[in-house]
């Protein structure tokens, strides 16, 4: 619940909400036609406050109660090629069950805009929040925006709406919220009056919808002849839209005056000897770790991806060439490989010239939600500092950094 | 829509030019349909026979907007669809059509259609029920019905084909309260076209079953089509009926059943029950099921 006590600023107000509840002042703001959601947790506080918007007659929205997650996004898919703006938000199984609905979205290019509250996948079963599921739609065609804090979520929201919609882009979008970490968690928000938003958010206006006015076809079979050609009009529309990314938190900036970073935000990354590299809510763990390893003469900075997919790879470059060693702080793996941010970093800096590519570890730290703080961090820097020492990283690929050993079958003998 | 559907044929939103095999049902029975409906409508279509036949890319035989996203979510598409049309003022004025084949409805569609049914959306969805997975080579549905050989149910040593009677999907729309619930035939398109202009009259969520034979998943001659739709209709086997939620439903007709084995022995399908010693037994079972129809529906 809102709190009594709110400022008012010039072009909102100030109010302590809970960060799901942020998220749903943001939706309601951007005025979606249609709303289908099934509940999950961490998700549910969202759904339930956009419910009672509805009710309430506060928000002009259909909200939709479905029958699973597969659904609710296949409501959205209906509606969204019939013309108008729409919103649903999910967590872990919801989202693995949406998948499907996913990919279709994107290369039919309907914007439909997400919510995913993170949270593990089973087996086993937890409320624990990583990225494990939101990572699984990585190659879906799908926008990810990762956010930092419930100001952020709110302010991102916003964002998402435009950059899914812009003609150049027309792909689902989905901010991705660390679950309880910050949909549980209680903030101060600057929300936005009704009209700045309108301001920075127009009525959606389909490029193609279904309409018996000018009859047109969705969702055709292609063969071998041109579903290469449909792909290659997806992946183009995807890398616009790190532009639109950029743009969007620009001119969010311009008129709200709140930045939390375009494709990426780089803390203290120019003069840095090591970069932890990391998505979501540690970051301010991270931003806080970097200061006081600075405070003790150790270089340290953070880089914060942002936008996850388009991947900001020659943002990425650009930010760690100058360091010698980065650890990704991962949040989700890919089982037999590596950590999924990880793996595109690397990547990434392989194309970097001679002497900017610095040593890259791979952490898993945060991962199936445990916890990161600041001598998490430090740790892990000093793990980065003997691998400096000794010239190569670790021989793994992806550290579990704070495994409880004695839990191991194998050590248990 | 009125009873003139048959003679406006020409004029129906659904034009030559698909890729449907000769003599298939489903697209007669969609042929029907969309001169039913005219032009003010949005169809929604599972994946399926219907959805690959009608959408190689760049063509399509559709006149009317046309959405398909996926197999098993016909009816939450429709549901969005439907209110979509509401917000942008075309509510009541353009109606939302589903058309699923009989997996996409009775098997991986029915949650998503259960769905549909109890928020009540106003959608009439319609089933092309050829009983089988004909799309991907002729597999069995839990529409098969008892004693129907498939690639997935042969006949052999050891199994006589089907041996689970026919989901009664229809019973299951009724069961939701839905408004209005009917079958038809691509054998009796007048009724079929009367079923689909009667349901799109009430609001509400409509479901509507027409029986359409496969000929190359049943094993007969695609001149045959409609002949072998009227067999299975004056047999009891296919009961053409509609149903509204607290009435009797109310059947056509049929005079005197002819034998099931009419019906039987024109398809390839169930030749295996008339070779092996124990086929009698499951053909005596077949014509009891005809025989318990025409006594439920008053055939």
């Amino acid at each position: 619940m809102m709190t009594e006590g709110r400022i008012t600023t010039a072009k909102g107000r100030v109010a302590v909400m809970e960060g799901s509840q942020a998220i749903a002042q943001a939706v309601k703001a951007c005025r979606p036609a249609v709303i289908s959601a099934y509940p999950i947790t961490p998700q549910t506080h969202i759904v339930e406050t956009l419910a009672g918007m509805a009710a309430r007659g506060e928000l002009d929205a259909d909200y939709v109660r479905a029958d699973s997650e597969f659904s609710a996004a296949s409501i959205l898919a209906g509606a969204s090629a019939t013309g108008v703006r729409t919103y649903t938000a999910s967590a872990s199984q919801g989202l693995m069950l949406m998948t499907e609905v996913i990919y279709y979205l994107a290369g039919t290019r309907l914007p439909v805009v997400f919510t995913g509250a993170n949270r593990q996948i089973t087996a086993p079963i937890g409320l624990q929040p990583d990225h494990q599921d939101t990572m699984s739609l990585r190659d879906s065609g799908i926008i990810q925006l990762y956010v930092e804090s419930v100001q952020e979520a709110y302010d991102t929201h916003i964002q998402a709406f435009r950059i899914a919609e812009d003609h150049d882009v027309l792909l689902p979008a989905m901010v991705c919220v660390d679950g309880f970490v910050l949909t549980h968690v209680f903030e101060p928000v600057e929300i936005f009056d009704q009209p700045a938003v309108d301001a920075f958010l127009p009525p959606y206006e389909p490029v193609h919808y279904l309409s018996p006015d000018r009859p047109m076809v969705f969702g055709s079979f292609t063969d071998e002849t041109n579903t290469l050609e449909a792909r290659y009009i997806t992946q183009q529309a995807a890398l616009r839209a790190a532009a639109r990314v950029e743009d969007a938190a620009r001119a969010y900036q311009t008129q709200f005056g709140h930045f939390h970073g375009g494709l990426v935000d780089a803390y203290r990354c120019d003069d840095a000897e090591i970069v932890l590299v990391a998505m979501g809510s540690v970051i301010g763990t991270l931003r806080e770790a970097a200061d006081r390893l600075r405070a003790g003469g150790i270089s340290a900075g953070v880089l914060k991806v942002r936008c996850f997919r388009p991947f900001p790879a020659q943002q990425v470059r650009e930010a760690l060439g100058g360091a010698r060693a980065v650890a990704v702080l991962d949040r989700s793996l890919s089982f037999g490989a590596a950590g999924v941010l990880a793996t595109d970093v690397k990547a990434a800096l392989y194309d970097s010239p001679e002497g900017r590519r610095p040593l890259v570890l791979g952490m898993l730290a945060g991962y199936g939600g445990r916890e990161v703080t600041v001598d998490t961090a430090r740790k892990i820097v000093d793990e980065a500092r003997r691998a400096l020492g000794a010239g190569r990283p670790p021989s793994c690929a992806a550290s579990f950094v704070g495994l409880r050993r004695e839990l191991l079958p194998e050590e248990r003998t | 829509m009125n009873d003139t559907a048959l003679e406006t044929y020409g004029a129906s939103p659904y034009t030559p030019g698909h890729r449907a095999c000769p003599g298939c049902g489903a697209s007669i029975a969609v042929r029907t349909i969309l001169a039913a409906t005219g032009p003010e409508v949005v169809v929604v279509t599972a994946t399926g026979c219907l959805e690959t036949f009608t959408s190689p890319y760049p063509y399509t035989p559709w006149g009317v907007p046309w959405l398909h996203v996926l197999f098993e979510n016909a009816g939450a598409v429709a549901s969005g669809v439907e209110l979509a049309l509401k917000r942008r003022g075309l509510g009541g004025r353009t109606k939302v059509v589903a058309i699923g084949g009989d997996g996409g409805t009775f098997d991986i569609g029915l949650g998503s259609l259960s769905g549909m049914f109890e928020r009540g959306h106003d959608v009439t969805y319609i089933c092309y029920d050829n009983e089988a997975y004909m799309n991907t080579g002729v597999q069995r549905s839990s529409a098969t019905p008892v004693g129907a050989s498939t690639t997935t149910t042969p006949p052999g040593a050891r199994a006589w084909g089907e041996d689970r009677p026919k989901k009664d999907m229809p019973a299951i729309a009724l069961a939701h309260g839905i408004p209005y619930v009917a079958t038809a035939s691509v054998a009796y398109p007048r009724d079929l076209a009367r079923k689909v202009v009667q349901a799109l009259a009430i609001a509400g969520p409509k479901y509507l079953e027409v029986h359409c034979p496969c000929p190359i998943g049943w094993g007969f001659d695609p001149a045959q089509t409609i002949a072998l739709a009227r067999l299975a209709v004056r047999s009891g086997l296919v009961p053409l009926f509609e149903a509204r939620p607290g009435q009797p439903p109310t059947a056509r007709k049929i005079g005197r059943p002819c034998p099931v084995t009419e019906y039987l022995q024109a398809q390839k399908r169930f030749r295996h029950l008339f070779e092996r010693a124990d086929g009698a037994e499951h053909i005596a079972a077949i014509q009891a099921i005809a025989d318990a129809n025409v006594a439920r529906y008053g055939l």
